[in-house]
């Protein structure tokens, strides 16, 4: 799933991928949203626990910008974050078991929905304090520049973060440092119910990044080829000059904020959530590349069964995988040398 | 009205429990907060003790002349119509708060007929506190955890002893203090007074009661021996005569020269200042001695710490202010525990010699006697001099007779040239 | 052996931790080009350049998210706080994000960093600049918290942090920079963490100090000695993990603990070691632990004031006298 597209295959197409790319566009976001409709499946039968933060809705900004990655450059999230891990290429059915706290899943169970880590893609988790991995992409920029290396990091958080302080101070340690972060802001436009006009002075979040001098701007988040383009660009960008970029994708959530909100109906109307839905980016994918020609109705049912495959499979490898064992309580807490 | 229990107060930090000497309101009589309702004997003190509530004293619980643990339920103030018989029903059985059954040889029983050993009558309560159900706090022991476990590996009872920690808590040093076993399980109690024709039996005080329990502890298991020595003690006689006559310098006693020599010589042979401490002795580098005092109603000894360290004058000074405050009960606990040896003077009694029982865990206990005129001769001829004897008691686990008596020689040097006692 | 400042030992273990690993880095506020607020990086820029040695600007949160992300990348960040107390700015970073890591992670990403500076009671430096920090962080699993007494114990409990694998608090203490102490000049002389120190030996009563507060305990020692009270004192040196073994094997031997911390009492490290004791050596205890602890106030500026809130050797003195149940007079057990 991590691997590169690159722009030139898709040069004949018009749009930025060819036939293959468009496929594994289509599967990956396909694929997401299969998992997290399952996930809250799961957890209304209860197999699934505490806070569950689904990314329906937003798939196009996780699939368009991984697209772009190699596997061994970096992504970094909040909690909503099934996502950007599974696009990483995790492994969905070590995934699900995490979310049912089995000793399969990526973290052995121990960290659940929120924090999803899997060291071979290079995917550093699933932070649950809102702001606060800001400066761990930061620092794994640091890193990445410290050994003269040439891979990025992204960093995915919501408008939410933004008001907080460690967004600036990361912007501000990233632009004076020059490294190699983008900063990939999903603008979902709620804080759980906070609106952005609620919450920010400037809601044109994109335009933080011109205060720190930070090439930045505004993408279409439902759009998963124009996420690639712009992500595409500033990953170049960055590889090539080692300098930060601030991407905000205009995006939206289709649930609520997590299982505990999943109307979502106090603090937006349901026309708006109909309204936003006509721009459903799966959808709008999958018309455009039936009209473009590049993939069949035939081919797209033979993508929707693989991936309902998978996902069957992996809810039936988490369910299948054991409890962790009681001693695990007491594991992982310190690196024993 | 609400019933007020009354009960034994603490009324000292050191204190366990307390005799009733009197009641001063009888049952029946109207009792306002702050009256004072009985006098209690501790163990330092005799102590006013105070109503803590209105009413009508309707019931004693622990006549006069009977004691009872801190916290015991000793008597009910209530109104009239009160129903206090569940109180009192309470209270342990028996005449006023008596322990619950001890191990060996102790059967509470009504009071019995006046028999030959007052001894053996038990009957009346213990003096401290017992084992658990005589009320939440009443009979708890306060032991400290380590103090409990060394009595239970040497079987110690830890109710027969007085403890010295903060509160009256029984810490390590009063444990190891009680010594062995065998002695510690004999049975003490404070037998119920009866009088006849023939005798009276007169309650244990306090203090007489500390003695009895103790002085076993030390007899039975410790092996004595006796070394006695004479005195010649014109010199030192002069001498104090000399200083004594020293306008603004403290009077000298005898004794004080006594405590002098012995602490010199105490460090000089550190086998005699020291204690037998499970397989170990323990030999202690600073001399802090004991000096029994008498009493009306007994023998407390207290300690004078460092004695090695402290010129003739502070000894006098420190020695007078401790026998005072022993004499007036205004010692602090701490000030009774801790000697690593004791003189016991009878000189004032005109006693020529006698032998001491030692205070355990000390190794050794000095016996002084009488300064007596004597016929005396020497070189020039017959003559009167002053003459003192002194008895070493020892504890034969610590050392043998040749080091008593090498210790007992070094005093009498240091006494028949007193100048020394002066550097 | 070289007779050095703690300041010197500080540096001389960064020193050789950056000669030995290039993954050692410094970073913080005034590091580098102003060598320290406190002096502890000298002459480390010049020696190793600005990519090793950085200077942040004031972004507390920020530079230490910055250590944790570049340690979760492989390097060994040693963070500097210019004091401990700026270290709350970025409590969430080392309690949420560096101590659980590694376990939220189910082991996949460990975070071999060490955050250090001063802390703990200064000179008249007020209420939010003196105060002993250690209890916001001991508290939590997964971090380690050391606190160095000697200039000895700074370099190689320093060395040992560096090379820990997990993220350690390394709390420094401003009043102790100048004191001198041998250190030996070896590289790869280290001391493990969570390992305490018997700093001496005594029979008749265990003393659990640490940093400041063992000077001090150490003057109430040789006070007491002259009235035969025989103290021992424990420095556990390592806050978490707590050697409570030599804690514990020391009550065995004296029976009487007193625990003495610079901080407020109430939770305090007192309140642990207490109860550590209670639980494991309880039947050797012929006294109650006594906690000998700042005042619960903050930190006063006069002079006077700030006297009584931090625990002196006359009120170390009084608590050692109390379980050993003696008063003013000594008596040895």
């Amino acid at each position: 799933m991590a691997k590169t597209l690159t722009r030139s295959a898709a040069s004949s197409s018009g749009f930025g991928v060819d036939a293959e790319g468009a496929k594994r566009l289509l599967s990956d976001m396909l694929l997401i949203r299969r998992f997290e409709e399952k996930a809250a499946e799961a957890y209304a039968l209860g197999k699934i626990g505490g806070f569950l933060h689904l990314y329906i809705g937003e798939e196009a900004v996780a699939v368009g910008a991984t697209s772009v990655l190699r596997p061994d450059d970096y992504a970094i999230s909040a909690y909503r974050e099934h996502g950007h891990c599974l696009a990483k290429g995790s492994d969905p059915k070590r995934v699900m078991a995490e979310l049912h706290g089995r000793r399969d899943g990526l973290s052995k169970g121990k960290g659940g929905s929120m924090h999803l880590f899997d060291r071979s893609t290079n995917f550093l988790g699933g932070h649950a304090i809102v702001g606060a991995h800001l400066p761990i992409a930061v620092g794994v920029a640091f890193a990445i520049k410290y050994r003269g290396g040439d891979q990025v990091i992204v960093c995915y958080f919501g408008d939410g973060a933004v008001p907080e302080g460690e967004f600036h101070e990361a912007m501000n340690l990233a632009a004076l440092w020059k490294l190699p972060v983008i900063f990939l802001c999903e603008n979902n436009r709620y804080a759980m119910g906070t609106s952005v006009e609620r919450a920010l002075a400037q809601t044109e979040i994109w335009k933080f990044g011109q205060t720190y001098g930070v090439p930045s701007e505004k993408v279409d988040g439902m759009d998963v080829l124009a996420v690639r383009d712009a992500v595409g660009r500033a990953v170049a960008r960055t590889r090539q000059e080692k300098i930060p970029a601030l991407i905000e994708a205009d995006t939206y959530r289709y649930r609520g904020h997590s299982m505990r909100d999943p109307a979502g109906a106090v603090y937006r109307t349901k026309e708006e959530v109909e309204r936003e839905k006509l721009r459903d980016p799966i959808v709008l994918f999958r018309d455009k590349i039936l009209s473009a020609g590049l993939l069949s109705e035939a081919d797209i049912r033979a993508i929707e069964k693989d991936v309902n495959d998978r996902i069957d499979e992996a809810v039936a490898f988490a369910d299948a995988s054991p409890e962790p064992p009681g001693e695990w309580l007491f594991t992982d807490i310190y690196k024993e040398a | 009205m609400a019933v007020t229990k009354v009960v034994m107060p603490k009324l000292s930090d050191a204190m366990e429990g307390g005799k009733i000497i009197k009641w001063l309101k009888k049952e029946g009589d109207r009792i306002n907060g702050g009256d004072i309702l009985a006098e209690v004997e501790t163990d330092k003190a005799d102590v006013e003790m105070e109503a803590f509530g209105a009413g009508v004293l309707r019931k004693i619980l622990v006549p006069a002349g009977e004691s009872a643990p801190i916290g015991a339920l000793i008597g009910v103030i209530a109104e009239p119509g009160d129903d206090i018989a569940a109180l009192v029903a309470s209270a342990p059985a028996g005449v006023g708060a008596a322990p619950p059954p001890r191990p060996a040889a102790v059967t509470p029983s009504a009071p019995v007929a006046p028999v030959a050993r007052p001894a053996a009558v038990v009957s009346a309560p213990a003096a401290f506190p017992a084992g658990p159900g005589q009320g939440a706090q009443a009979g708890r022991v306060k032991a400290s955890p380590l103090a409990k476990k060394i009595a239970a590996q040497s079987g110690v009872d830890l109710r027969l002893i007085q403890g010295s920690g903060p509160g009256g808590r029984i810490i390590r040093r009063d444990v190891e203090a009680a010594g062995s076993g065998t002695a510690a399980a004999m049975p003490v109690a404070v037998p119920a007074a009866v009088s006849g024709a023939e005798f009276e039996d007169v309650p244990l005080t306090q203090i007489r009661a500390a003695i009895a329990r103790r002085m076993p502890l030390s007899k039975a298991p410790v092996p004595h021996f006796y070394v006695t020595s004479e005195v010649a003690m014109d010199p030192a006689w002069e001498l104090r005569e000399q200083l004594n006559a020293l306008e603004g310098q403290p009077k000298i006693s005898v004794n004080d020269l006594v405590i002098r020599a012995c602490a010199l010589a105490l460090l000089k042979h550190p086998g005699v200042n020291a204690s037998l401490q499970g397989d170990a002795i323990r030999v202690y580098h600073r001399a802090h001695i004991g000096i029994a005092v008498a009493l009306d109603d007994g023998l407390i000894t207290p300690v004078l710490r460092d004695c090695h360290a402290k010129p003739l004058a502070q000894i006098a000074v420190e020695a007078r202010d401790l026998v005072e405050r022993a004499r007036h009960r205004k010692l602090r606990a701490q000030e009774l525990s801790g000697a690593t040896f004791s003189i016991s003077n009878l000189g004032m009694f005109d006693v020529a010699e006698f032998s001491a029982i030692i205070n355990p865990p000390e190794g050794a206990i000095l016996a002084v006697g009488s300064v007596r005129r004597v016929p005396v001769v020497d070189d020039t001829g017959l003559g009167v001099g002053r003459r003192m004897l002194l008895t070493i008691s020892c504890d034969h686990r610590v050392m043998d007779g040749a080091m008593g008596a090498r210790f007992l020689q070094d005093v009498k040097r240091l006494l028949e040239e007193p100048l020394r006692l002066l550097v | 052996m070289a007779v050095m400042t703690y300041r010197e030992a500080l540096n001389m273990a960064l020193r050789e931790e950056m000669r030995r690993d290039p993954n050692v880095f410094v970073i913080g506020e005034e590091v580098g080009l102003y060598e320290g607020a406190y002096k502890v990086t000298q002459g480390l820029l010049k020696e190793f350049g600005p990519q090793r040695v950085v200077d942040t600007p004031i972004a507390e949160s920020g530079f230490t998210g910055v250590g944790i992300g570049a340690a979760m990348a492989g390097l060994r960040p040693v963070v500097e706080m210019m004091t401990f107390n700026f270290a709350l700015l970025a409590l969430d970073q080392i309690v949420n994000s560096a101590a659980k890591m590694h376990y939220m992670s189910g082991g996949q990403f460990n975070v071999p960093i060490v955050i250090r500076g001063p802390g703990g009671p200064a000179a008249q430096l007020a209420a939010q600049h003196s105060q002993s920090m250690e209890t916001y962080f001991y508290h939590v699993p997964g971090l380690k918290v050391v606190r160095p007494t000697t200039p000895m114990d700074a370099k190689g409990l320093l060395k040992s942090s560096i090379r820990d694998d997990n993220p350690v608090i390394f709390i420094e203490a401003e009043t102790l920079y100048n004191v001198k102490g041998e250190v030996p000049e070896d590289p790869d002389f280290l001391i493990p963490l969570g390992k305490a120190i018997v700093r001496r030996e005594g029979t008749d009563v265990t003393v659990i100090a640490y940093m400041g507060m063992m000077y001090r305990a150490l003057e109430a020692a040789e006070e007491l000695e002259k009235e035969g009270i025989s103290v021992e004192l424990v420095d556990p040196r390592t806050l978490r993990p707590m050697d409570t073994e030599t804690i514990i094997n020391s009550v065995r031997k004296t029976h009487r603990v007193v625990v003495v911390e610079a901080g407020a009492g109430f939770a305090g490290m007192g309140s642990e070691i207490a109860a550590s004791v209670t639980e494991q050596a309880f039947d050797d205890l012929d006294a109650p632990v006594e906690r000998v602890t700042g005042a619960n106030a903050p930190m006063p500026y006069a002079r006077n004031l700030e006297r009584l809130k931090t625990p002196s050797k006359d009120k170390i003195v009084a608590a050692i006298r109390r379980v050993c149940c003696v008063n003013g007079h000594a008596n040895g057990s």
